[in-house]
């Protein structure tokens, strides 16, 4: 399958250089750099004000639209509001919302404010939400009168959240610490001081899930636009006439760096439902807006595919061009029906939270492997290693850990109060993305699993002790362990192992019950699709419950070594 | 209002509406994004305990789910299969 590409992957990797992003996004070493600037003001001074930034459509089919112009107006706006409030350069700012434009034109205003933009998955319940508003110290929340209900929920448990911000309170009453910002009916500001924030200055803030503990919190710099800017123009092909598409709620990182930060840098016009799944749903958008680039994910493709070939024939989809995928690995089958039906492969892109760009992907114009990962984005020193000696493994074929070198612009500073956590991501002068997987002798990198008890489902990271920790505030659960299980759909799903409290018994309901409790404190994604009720959760002599045991039962792998596991 | 499309609108308004809020049996359920692929997994089991059926994955569509409306009409057509 031929394409036309706007850049040789060969000859990128022989000429790789970052500062051709710097050059291309105007910036010189020491220079002020600020996100949300260089993501409607920069565009603007290029002439393009007039151009459409974001066409936003809800699931009534409401529509509106924003040209670059009215996005540099708004993020003032916003960015005025805040520091109006009393919002210092570096504090926390969450954004907590579904996809409106104030979500992503808030993004823009909360870093020109200087402030740090911390956005927040709207379906996270109550506790998901307090645990990472506690951890980061945050100071103001955005959100929707939909979502105010969790906030005020644990806002007394908050002392330094001081402002919940409302984007669309209308007539409802507002409550201690809240206050209406309605961005589009707010007087505009013209002209805003960008606070002067650099290149390390922190920008976003995004929590992410490991296996122990609760989620941490990855901080990013603004100078991660360089690697972000480089990555969408290069693997998404994005182009100036383009009318992109990503799926990817800016609650979790790809977006933000990619429904956010990289099209908008690039001056792209970008469109965005805010809507939940509907596959005609989805056609009918892309027919309507004529999008030429699809940023999705495996979990949604397998959705499509389940909706069937027929109801894809129903729609004029000729406009698209280029199409890729994030989240978890894209099986084969997926590449070959999107072969099929569009006439266009999914490109899978790897990169994860921490890296904050594409790192392992399948560029543009190069044979795509179905099934592979593809080879590192030029600019990133890739490996895999041996996980004893953490020495690279040279042999194709061989599996071992994936390993990065630092260096890259978009790679995090920090976790969040979490130095050592931070530093235990590297070894031997590697970062270590937590994933196992192999290298062919092309070159290419082929998925073998994660290398930890984090669960990938949709797409989404998902911490086993946060979810053990939640089941066990249920009043009937004793003990309890998370792990994946595999999904056809989803990949992974949760399921939980839990055993009772004296007085409670197994039963449908009670797991219903569960399960229930499990989604609203955390999320859907968090909530256990399956409980099994045990009296015998492996552990060790310690008591350190051993989820690989479970987890490789639900695999059908072997359990490997027993020995520091309690007899019953 | 008939049993079923109490029970159904009844268990929605519990589980996925704010307390207090009323669920209309034409209001967007999936669309709206009040209930996503992950959250229907213990809707759909409440309904094949509650109805004791079973409904095959296959049938556990977005659309099927979207409404009280609609959810009404898929247990009654696997109610009678």
């Amino acid at each position: 399958m031929t394409e036309t590409v706007s850049f040789s992957y060969q000859d990128l990797l022989e000429n790789f250089d970052w500062s051709v992003s710097e050059r291309e996004l105007g910036y010189k070493k020491g220079d002020r750099l600020n996100i949300g600037w260089m993501c409607s003001d920069r565009i603007c001074r290029l002439g393009q004000a007039g151009k459409p930034a974001l066409i936003w459509e809800d699931h009534q089919g409401r529509e509106k639209r924003f040209t670059y112009n009215d996005v540099r107006v708004l993020s003032n706006t916003v960015a005025h509001f805040l520091v109006s409030l009393g919002i210092h350069p570096g504090e926390r700012v969450c954004l907590f919302m579904d996809r409106v434009p104030e979500l992503y034109i808030g993004f823009l205003g909360i870093l020109k404010a200087g402030a740090v933009a911390q956005p927040l998955y709207s379906a996270f319940g109550d506790e998901s939400l307090f645990v990472r508003l506690c951890n980061a110290d945050t100071a103001a929340i955005v959100t929707q009168r939909k979502h105010v209900h969790k906030v005020r929920k644990i806002r007394e448990r908050l002392p330094g959240l001081r402002h919940i911000v409302v984007v669309d309170a209308g007539d409802a009453p507002l409550e201690n610490r809240e206050i209406s910002l309605e961005m589009e009916e707010a007087a505009p500001i013209e002209h805003f001081d960008v606070y002067p924030t650099v290149a390390e200055s922190p920008s976003v803030l995004h929590y992410t899930s490991g296996t122990t503990g609760q989620p941490k919190g990855a901080q990013h710099v603004h100078y991660s636009i360089v690697s972000q800017y480089l990555t969408a123009k290069c693997v998404l092909d994005l182009r100036p006439e383009d009318v992109y598409w990503c799926n990817a709620d800016p609650g979790w990182v790809t977006g933000t760096s990619y429904g956010i930060i990289g099209p908008w840098a690039n001056g792209i016009t970008q469109v965005v439902l805010d809507s939940g799944f509907s596959a005609e749903r989805w056609y009918k958008f892309m027919e309507k807006h004529r999008v030429t680039v699809w940023y999705s994910a495996p979990t949604a493709i397998r959705m499509l595919m389940r909706e069937g070939d027929e109801l894809v024939r129903q729609h004029d989809l000729s406009s698209l061009r280029h199409l890729c995928s994030v989240g978890e690995p894209l099986n084969a089958e997926a590449v070959l029906w999107s072969r099929k039906v569009f006439g266009k492969e999914f490109h899978d892109t790897f990169w994860q939270t921490e890296t904050g760009c594409i790192v392992i992907t399948n560029f543009p114009g190069m044979a795509v492997k179905p099934g592979s990962m593809g080879k590192p984005f030029p600019g990133i020193t890739a490996t895999v290693l041996d996980p004893s000696t953490y020495e690279p493994l040279n042999q194709a074929g061989a599996t071992g850990l994936i390993a990065l070198r630092p260096g890259w612009p978009s790679l995090i500073r920090s976790y969040w109060n979490d130095e050592a956590g931070y530093q235990a991501k590297f070894k031997n002068g590697w970062y270590l993305c937590g994933d196992r997987a192999s290298i062919d002798a092309d070159g290419y990198y082929w998925f073998v699993g994660r290398d930890d008890d984090v669960i990938n489902t949709g797409g989404h990271l998902v911490g086993p002790f946060e979810i053990e920790s939640a089941l066990l505030e249920h009043p009937a659960v004793a003990e309890s362990a998370a792990v994946a299980k595999p999904d056809p759909v989803n990949m992974e799903v949760v399921k939980a192992f839990v055993s009772l409290k004296p007085g409670y018994e197994a039963s449908d309901d009670l797991e219903l019950e569960i399960m229930n409790y499990i989604r609203k404190r955390l999320s859907p994604i968090a909530m256990p699709q399956e409980i099994e009720v045990t009296n015998a959760i492996p552990k060790t002599r310690s008591g350190k419950i051993v989820r690989r045991v479970l987890r490789c039962r639900e695999f059908n792998e072997p359990v490997g070594d027993l020995s520091t596991i309690m007899d019953d | 209002m008939d049993d079923l499309t109490k029970l159904v609108s009844n268990y929605i308004a519990k589980e996925y509406l704010v307390e207090g809020s009323e669920v209309t049996e034409t209001m967007t359920l999936i669309s709206s994004g009040i209930v996503d692929s992950f959250s229907m997994v213990p809707l759909k089991r409440f309904l094949e305990k509650k109805c004791n059926i079973k409904i095959a994955d296959a049938c556990a569509t977005a659309e099927a789910f979207d409404t009280v409306q609609n959810i009404v009409a898929l247990v009654r057509r696997v109610q009678n299969e």
